[in-house]
């Protein structure tokens, strides 16, 4: 009885922790790349200031791409 | 190559492009994928107006990438037309951009509006109507 709990338990851990990673890398491959004129580029990454306004838009675009 | 022409070919070589605009700097829609065209432009000149926005230095932004878990919006600018496209997720960016700007670059540009004819001036209507005939000359008074 005890050895069952454990291996649920055990499973459950594991599939919290995987959907946290997952989670994790999800979050830092979202990042916003800019290219300019002259070749230069500017790289964005999730949790920085100009991310957070470039993100939000980008999700809208494709859920309503997506949507219809 | 029209708009609509030039983003039929674009979604058939690249399968990784789920929807595609083209459309102008004041957001006039040239073509598109889907009957979503308008939401996408808007939505993509709004985009480039926020990421104009973030920028430090005095070059002009000609193209950008936002990546995000569901997938990626594209924009590429060219003068004042653009395109836009949305991608699943991790798309091969260079590609994109590549047949992105393909795509742009096939697309004609519109011919200049002509201007309605004007009657132009005739040699003959250009002449006065009535033209006087040179007085005869005065013959001089013979000296003899």
């Amino acid at each position: 009885m005890r050895r069952s709990a454990a291996a649920i338990l055990g499973v459950l851990g594991g599939m919290v922790a995987g959907a946290a990673l997952i989670r994790r890398q999800t979050a830092h491959r979202e990042r916003a790349d800019l290219y300019f004129e002259d070749g230069s580029m500017l790289s964005l990454t999730n949790g920085s200031p100009g991310a957070e306004r470039l993100l939000p838009l980008a999700r809208q675009i494709i859920s309503r791409t997506r949507a219809s | 190559m029209n708009a609509q022409q030039a983003l039929a070919d674009l979604t058939e070589i690249s399968s990784q492009i789920q929807s595609a605009v083209v459309f102008d700097d004041k957001g006039k829609v040239a073509g598109s994928t889907g009957g979503n065209g308008d939401v996408l432009a808007r939505a993509a000149s709004e985009l480039l107006a926020t990421a104009e926005e973030l920028k430090t230095g005095d070059q002009r932004l000609t193209q950008l990438e936002v990546a995000t878990g569901e997938g990626s919006v594209f924009v590429v600018r060219e003068g004042k037309t653009c395109i836009a496209a949305t991608t699943g997720a991790d798309p091969t960016v260079g590609l994109v951009f590549y047949d992105l700007k393909s795509a742009l670059r096939s697309v004609e540009k519109a011919p200049p509006k002509r201007r309605p004819a004007t009657p132009r001036k005739t040699a003959a209507a250009a002449k006065p109507a009535a033209r006087k005939k040179p007085a005869p000359r005065k013959k001089k008074p013979d000296a003899s």
